[in-house]
Order: structure tokens, then sequence, then C-alpha cells
């Protein structure tokens, strides 16, 4: 009997690794911002290119910052429950289209829903870079102090919301 | 000054056409970037990068867009006369530690780098107990005098029928 227990042992604890191992996703890399400042920048918005938006100017609330662009399909796959979100008014959700054409960008928002207090344009992708975005849709939860609480990479789908945002955002609101 | 341009043309012509294969070679080679050795450094920088995107790619070797930039970035920072330790910082600071393909030795990665080792150590000690104690078992074992008897009668009769 005490022969089997070391192989079954080791068998278990294998299963056990290889187990976790399944069920992490690769994708969600930790972002090294989460506690530090929102980075700056000073971009064009789609509404109006004339006028520039500045996190800076978003001191003192809470605020959901959602990086998205009309090439991205899954992006189409949390439109919905961002527009949802935004209807009921709890958080402001301002984006940022990264790495597009504005015409395209405006088209989407015109046939699906605007969502977004604001969006701004990033062409290049360069404040992209400073957010340390590498996969379009990403969503950053912003405090009153302009520092980053959360990300999310990947659409925000309803238990993303209820479960991960969205009690962060009250506790922030307080 | 007609029959004067003719010969100038063919010439001309002549001249083009020795030239075109030179053409040709020279179209083949297109340079990478103004300075083949700052290209050279940006990619051996991020031969030790990971690609976010393509995640099993170096930073020097995917095509994705993100990795373009990102290079385009290395680069222009290489230029402003950035060193490669503040480059890589630099993207650290933005993706983290993951960007890097050997993580750097702090208490969290303690495990990922002496782990194998400790599994090596441990492994080898208690192969070396197990043949020690083996062997103790193995010397101390001695064949009571019945035992003996039934070594010999077998050894025996396997002798006696071959």
């Amino acid at each position: 009997m005490k022969r089997f227990m070391i192989p079954l042992g080791i068998f278990i604890v294998l299963v056990i690794f290889l187990g976790i191992g399944l069920k992490l996703d690769p994708r969600e890399v930790p972002s090294p911002l989460i506690g530090k400042p929102a980075p700056a920048f000073s971009l064009a918005l789609l509404s109006d290119p004339a006028r520039q938006l500045s996190p800076a100017e978003l001191r003192g609330k809470v605020w959901l910052f959602n990086v998205w662009a009309s090439w991205c399909a899954s992006c189409r796959q949390e439109h919905d429950v961002l527009l949802d979100l935004s209807k009921k008014g709890i958080v402001p959700i301002y984006g940022m289209d990264y790495k597009d054409q504005p015409a395209d960008a405006q088209a989407v928002l015109n046939s699906y829903g605007n969502p977004y207090t604001e969006t701004v344009v990033d062409r290049d992708g360069r404040a992209g870079i400073n957010y340390g975005v590498y996969g379009v849709p990403e969503t950053y939860l912003i405090d009153k102090n302009g520092i980053i609480r959360m990300k999310h990479t990947g659409p925000v789908t309803p238990e993303v919301l209820e479960r991960k945002i969205l009690p962060l955002v009250k506790e922030l609101q307080q | 000054m007609r029959l004067n341009i003719k010969p100038a043309l063919r010439a001309g012509m002549v001249a083009l056409v020795l030239w075109l294969p030179l053409a040709a070679i020279a179209g083949e080679a297109v340079p990478v970037a103004q300075d083949p050795v700052l290209e050279q450094r940006m990619i051996a920088l991020s031969e030790d990068l990971r690609c976010l995107v393509c995640q099993n790619e170096s930073l020097a070797g995917s095509r994705a867009d993100l990795a373009q930039d990102l290079r385009q970035e290395i680069r222009e920072q290489m230029r402003a006369g950035k060193s490669d330790k503040e480059v890589v910082s630099y993207l650290t600071q933005r993706y983290g530690d993951f960007v890097l393909y050997k993580p750097p030795l702090k208490p969290l990665t303690w495990l990922l780098w002496f782990g194998p080792f400790a599994l090596l150590i441990g492994a080898a000690g208690g192969f070396y107990f197990y043949l020690k104690r083996r062997g103790t078992r193995l010397a101390s074992e001695t064949l009571s005098a019945e035992e003996k008897q039934r070594v010999e009668a077998l050894l025996g009769s396997n002798g006696n029928e071959s």
C-alpha cells in the first residue's frame, strides 16, 4: 500500500498544477501601472478635433478609460455592455480610439450608439504604449486622484462588470 | 544639330541599358534604417523582449503592429542616446516584467530561478539515502541454515538438470 502512495501523491500534485495551469489565461498580463498615476496625454477629441482632452481634467471623479478601435472585433462584443452602463450613469466612460481612422470610429458610434462621454483619438498608438496597451479592448478604472486602480484586458462582459468593475467603482466613489 | 543629338541619345540609351542590372541590384538591398549599427543594437535588445501580442515571439521577430511600433520606439530612444537599460526599464514600466524573456532575480522569482536546482539537490539527496539504506539492508541480511539448504538444493537441482 505504502509503495503506491508516493507515486500517487506525485501524480495528484502534478494534476493539481496542470489543472491550475489550464485555468490561467496567458493573455491576462498583470499591469505594472496599477496603483500608479494614469499616464498623461493630450489628445484631440473624436467629436471635435479642435479640442483636446487630458486625464488631468478628470481629476476629482472616478472614470473608466476604454481603449477601442473600429477594426477591433471584440470591441463590438462589449459595446452593448458599455452602452448599458452609460445609460445607468453610474460612472463616466471615456474612450480612446486606438490606431484608427477617426471617420471609421465615428461611423461605428453612429450606427451602434455612443457609450462614451468623450473619445480621444490616438492615431499612432503612442498614448496607448504609455498605458501598456497590447490588445484592444482594454479597460482601466481611474480614481479621483488620477491613479489607475484596475485594468481589464479583453471585452467587458456583464460578469466582469458586476464582479470586478462596479464594486470597485462604488468603493472609489465614496 | 539633328545629327548631333542622335548619337548622344543612342549613347545615353546604351548607358541606361548598361545601368539597368546595377539598378536592379540596388533595388534588392533596401536599407533597413539610416544607421545600421543602431539597428543592430535594437535587434539585439529586442531579441530578449517578448512581443505581447504573439507571446511566443520575440519583439525582434514579430510582425505584429504593436511590435513594429515598439521597435520604432526603441530605435528612437536609442537614437536619443538612451542606454539599453533605460530602454528596458521604459518597457517594463509599461508592460511589466512579462516583456522580459529573462525574468529579473527578485524574491518573487526565486522559486523560478532556484526551484529546479532545489529539486535536483533534493532528488540527488533522496537517491543517495535510498542507496545507502538499501546497501546496509542487503549487507545485513543473512540466510538461516534452512534457507541456505533450500538455495543449495535449488542451485544443485538446476545444475544437475543441465
